[in-house]
C-alpha cells in the first residue's frame, strides 16, 4: 500500500468512565453555582480564573505530567475525557486550555530544569495563561518566514517586532514563541528561528486587542520593542525550531476541539424537533450523528497511538481536516433543518442565538492552528506526493 | 488487529492477490477466474469463516472474519464470499449447520418480508438480493406467528428474477411461493430483521471501507505516473488536495466500519443502542465517503479511469452499488434520527461518549 493509514479501534479504558463522572459532577456543580451558562457559548465571562483554579484543584490540568512538577502521571485517555466533558459543557477553558494542552508539554521536553520546577506547578494549580507567538503581519500559514528578531546581548536577546492573531495575549502570564536568530539559508529556509519563553506584562511588551467578527476580542496584536529575554528562556536548539514540532502538532491537531466547536447547535436542535421528528429531520440528525461518532473514533484513536508512543502525524492532520471542516458546515446544516422547527418549541429562542454565533464562528474553524490547505500539504506529503 | 485476524486476513490476502487480480479478471470476459477463486477460498475455509466446527464451518472468530472483509474488500471480490459467510452466520444463530458452496442471506432490504405460514412453508419477495443467482442455499430470515425463524432454503424451489446491480454484481429479485425450507428453527431473544440489517450493514461498511483504500492507493500511484503540463500531476496541489480528502474520506470509512465491527465483536448483545449507533454510523459514513472518495478517484484518473479497460470501476463502482444492501445510508439515517430524538437532547453526548 502507498498509504497504510490506521485508525484502530481504541476504546477508552475503565477507569475513563470513572472519572468521567467525576468531571460530569463538578460541570454540574459549576453550572449550578452560576459558573458558566451552558447553552450560551459566546458568553463574555470565558476568562474564568477562580473556575480555572478550581479545575486544577481537581488535579486535570497537567494531568499526564510528571508528578515532581505538579502533574498526575495519569494518561493522555483520561486526558481525552476531561477535554472532551469540558468542550461539550461549553466550559470556559480559555485561560487553562492552551497552557494544558501545548506550552506544557514544550516546557517539559525543552526548558531547563529551575523553570520548570517553577512553572509547570502553577499551570497544573490553574493559576497562569498561555499564549502561542507564531504568526506576524507578513508570515501566517508560512510560519518559516517570521521576521520578528531576537538580538544576542548580554545574558540573552532583544526582541524587536511584531506577532498577531494571538488567541489570549491580552490575559495571558507567558507566550512561547518563535523569533528570528539567524537568516534563513539557501539550503534550508526553515533555519534561524529559535523558540523562547516570554514573560508578558512586562514593559517592552504592548498588547493591542483585535475585534473579530463574533462580537469577541479573543485575539491581539502583539508588539515587541527591546524586549529583554534572559538566556535561560530559549527552549531547545538556537535556530532550530523547526525541528521541534512532531508529537506536540499532532496532540494540538487531533483532540476533541477540532470536531466539537459547534457541536452545542446539535443538541438544541435535538431538543427542538422532540421526541417524534419527521422524516427529514430525523434523516438529517442520524446523518449529523453518523458523523460526529464517526469523529469521536478517529480522534480517540489518534489519542490511542500517542499514547502508544507512536506520532501519527498524517492521521492527527486527517482528524483535523475533515473535523473542522466539518464542525464549520454543522452550524449550516443545523440551520436547514431547524426551518422546520416548530414554532412552539421552547428552546426555539436559545437554538436561533446559538446558530448565529456558531455561524459567525465558522470561518474561524478551518484557519486556526494551521489551515485547511496546510494540513492538506501535510497529507499529502504522507502520501508521498510531494 | 491481533495476531489470529492476521494470520486470516493474511491467507485471503495471498489468495487474492494470487487468483483474484484485478488487471486479469478485468481482461476475462468469459469468467474463467471465479471457480480456481472460489475453489481456493473454500478449501481455506473462509466461506464458513463464522460457523463453529460442529455445523460444518472453519470456526474462525468474528474478529477474523472482519478483518477477511476488510481485505475482500480492497481487492473488490467478486464472488459470494461476504453473503456467504453472513448466510452461515445467520444460519449459526439458530444451530442450523451450513451446506457447502454458495450461499447468501434474504431479506437483504430493511422493508422486504419473507413469512413462515401454518404449513411449514415460506413466502415472500426479497428484491436486491446479492449474488442470489449463483448461490445453491439461502439462509431466510422469516416472520412466523410464534415470532422470528431462521430458515436454510434450497434456491432451486425459489423463484429468481436476475437483476445485474451497479458493480456489476448479480443483485436479484427472489420470489418464494409456498417453498418448504430444507431446515427451520426460531432465532434466539432478541434477534430480528434489524439485527440481520445491521450485521450486513457493517460487512458492507468493511468492504467499502476496503475498496476506498485500494482507490486512494491506485490514485496515489497514478498521478505519481500521469505527466501533464510538462510535470507528473501530483506536483499540482489541486490534485494533492483532492487526494488529501480522498485519504480523509478512505480514513474516516476505516474507522468507522472497524469500530462498528469491534463493538459486533465485543458485544453482550447486538440489541443495544451501542450497537445501534455503531453499525448505522458505520453505514452511513461509509456510504458518504464511496461516493465522495470514489468521486475524487475518478477526478484524478481523468478520461482512463472511466474506460472499461481500466480496473477503478471494479472498486469504485462497487462501492457504490454496497451502499444500497441492507438498508442505505438514508434508510439508516432516519432510524438513527429517530433513535437520537426517542433518547432525548440530554443523552445524546453520552451516547457518543460511552463508545
Amino acid at each position: 500500500m502507498t498509504a497504510a493509514l490506521r485508525f484502530d479501534p481504541i476504546r477508552l479504558p475503565e477507569k475513563c468512565e470513572q472519572l468521567r463522572k467525576e468531571v460530569r459532577a463538578f460541570l454540574a456543580e459549576e453550572i449550578a453555582a452560576g459558573t458558566f451558562d451552558p447553552h450560551a457559548p459566546n458568553r463574555e465571562d470565558n476568562d474564568a480564573p477562580e473556575f480555572s483554579r478550581r479545575v486544577g484543584a481537581k488535579g486535570w490540568l497537567g494531568m499526564t505530567w510528571p508528578k515532581k512538577y505538579g502533574g498526575q502521571e495519569r494518561s493522555f485517555l483520561e486526558r481525552y475525557v476531561v477535554t472532551e466533558e469540558m468542550r461539550v459543557a461549553n466550559a470556559p477553558t480559555r485561560r487553562f486550555f492552551v497552557a494544558d494542552r501545548q506550552s506544557g508539554p514544550v516546557l517539559l521536553k525543552y526548558a531547563p530544569e529551575h523553570i520548570k520546577m517553577d512553572i509547570l506547578p502553577r499551570i497544573c494549580r490553574g493559576e497562569i495563561c498561555f499564549a502561542i507567538g507564531m504568526s506576524e503581519p507578513n508570515s501566517g500559514s508560512d510560519l518559516f518566514a517570521a521576521k520578528t528578531r531576537a538580538t544576542k546581548t548580554d545574558g540573552g536577546y532583544l526582541i524587536n517586532g511584531t506577532k498577531i492573531w494571538t488567541s489570549s495575549a491580552h490575559i495571558a502570564d507567558y507566550m512561547i514563541a518563535i523569533f528570528r536568530t539567524s537568516p534563513p539559508t539557501k539550503e534550508n529556509r526553515r533555519h534561524g528561528l529559535t523558540q523562547f519563553l516570554v514573560k508578558m506584562k512586562q514593559p517592552g511588551i504592548q498588547v493591542n486587542p483585535i475585534g473579530q467578527i463574533t462580537g469577541q476580542f479573543e485575539f491581539n496584536e502583539v508588539v515587541f520593542t527591546d524586549y529583554f529575554v534572559p538566556d535561560d528562556h530559549v527552549l531547545g536548539e538556537i535556530d532550530g525550531a523547526w525541528k521541534q514540532a512532531t508529537s506536540e502538532l499532532a496532540y494540538e491537531r487531533s483532540g476533541p476541539e477540532r470536531f466539537l466547536e459547534t457541536y452545542y447547535v446539535l443538541t438544541e436542535l435535538v431538543r427542538a424537533v422532540g421526541k417524534n421528528p419527521d422524516t427529514r429531520s430525523a434523516e438529517g440528525i442520524g446523518r449529523l450523528v453518523a458523523q460526529v461518532h464517526t469523529m469521536r473514533r478517529m480522534s480517540v484513536s489518534v489519542a490511542g497511538m500517542l499514547q502508544a508512543g507512536k506520532e501519527p502525524v498524517v492521521e492527527a492532520s486527517i482528524v483535523k481536516d475533515i473535523g473542522t471542516v466539518w464542525e464549520q458546515q454543522l452550524p449550516h446544516r443545523v440551520r436547514d433543518l431547524a426551518a422546520f422547527v416548530e414554532e412552539t418549541a421552547t428552546n426555539r429562542e436559545t437554538l436561533e442565538k446559538q446558530l448565529d454565533f456558531a455561524i459567525k464562528t465558522a470561518p474561524k474553524l478551518t484557519i486556526q492552528g494551521g489551515t485547511t490547505e496546510v494540513l492538506r500539504g501535510i497529507i499529502a506529503r504522507g502520501l508521498g506526493l510531494r | 488487529m491481533a495476531e489470529s485476524e492476521n494470520i486470516v486476513a493474511e491467507t485471503a490476502e495471498k489468495i487474492f492477490a494470487d487468483l483474484a487480480d484485478a488487471q486479469t479478471i478485468n481482461h476475462d470476459r468469459q469468467g474463467a477466474w471465479k471457480a480456481p477463486l472460489w475453489q481456493a477460498l473454500t478449501e481455506a475455509g473462509l466461506p464458513l469463516s463464522w460457523v463453529p466446527d460442529d455445523l460444518g464451518g472453519s470456526g474462525a472468530s468474528l474478529a477474523e472474519g472482519f478483518a477477511v472483509l476488510n481485505v475482500a474488500g480492497r481487492h473488490a471480490i467478486a464472488v459470494p464470499l461476504a453473503e456467504t459467510m453472513l448466510a452461515g452466520w445467520l444460519l449459526t444463530q439458530a444451530k442450523i449447520a451450513s451446506p457447502e458452496g454458495e450461499m447468501t442471506v434474504m431479506p437483504a432490504a430493511p422493508k422486504d418480508r419473507i413469512t413462515l405460514a401454518a404449513d411449514g412453508s415460506l413466502s415472500g419477495r426479497a428484491r436486491g438480493v446479492p449474488f442470489a443467482k449463483e448461490a445453491k442455499h439461502f439462509a431466510v430470515l422469516a416472520d412466523g406467528k410464534d415470532g422470528v425463524m431462521i430458515a436454510l432454503v434450497d434456491a432451486a424451489k425459489c423463484r429468481i428474477a436476475s437483476g445485474i446491480g451497479l458493480g456489476g454484481d448479480h443483485s436479484d429479485t427472489v420470489t418464494l411461493d409456498k417453498v418448504q425450507p430444507v431446515t427451520i428453527k426460531p432465532v434466539p431473544n432478541g434477534f430480528d430483521q434489524t439485527t440481520l440489517m445491521l450485521m450486513g450493514g457493517v460487512v458492507r461498511s468493511l468492504q467499502i471501507a476496503g475498496s476506498l483504500e485500494s482507490m486512494l492507493d491506485i490514485s496515489v500511484r497514478y498521478s505519481n505516473e500521469r505527466v501533464a503540463f510538462e510535470k507528473k500531476i501530483s506536483k499540482f496541489q489541486a490534485v494533492q488536495h483532492n487526494l488529501a480528502r480522498l485519504a480523509g474520506e478512505s480514513a474516516a470509512a476505516l474507522a468507522a466500519a472497524t469500530s462498528a465491527a469491534d463493538t459486533i465483536v465485543n458485544a453482550k448483545s447486538l440489541d443495544t443502542d451501542a450497537v445501534f449507533l455503531e453499525a448505522a454510523s458505520a453505514k452511513i459514513r461509509c456510504s458518504e465517503a464511496a461516493e465522495k472518495g470514489g468521486g475524487i478517484a475518478h477526478q484524478v484518473h481523468g478520461a482512463i479511469g472511466f474506460t472499461i479497460e481500466h480496473i477503478l470501476h471494479r472498486y469504485s463502482l462497487r462501492a457504490l452499488a454496497w451502499r444500497d444492501d441492507f438498508g442505505s445510508e438514508s434508510y439508516w439515517a432516519v432510524e438513527l434520527g429517530k433513535l437520537v430524538a426517542d433518547r432525548g437532547a440530554d443523552e445524546l453526548w453520552p451516547l457518543v461518549a460511552s463508545r
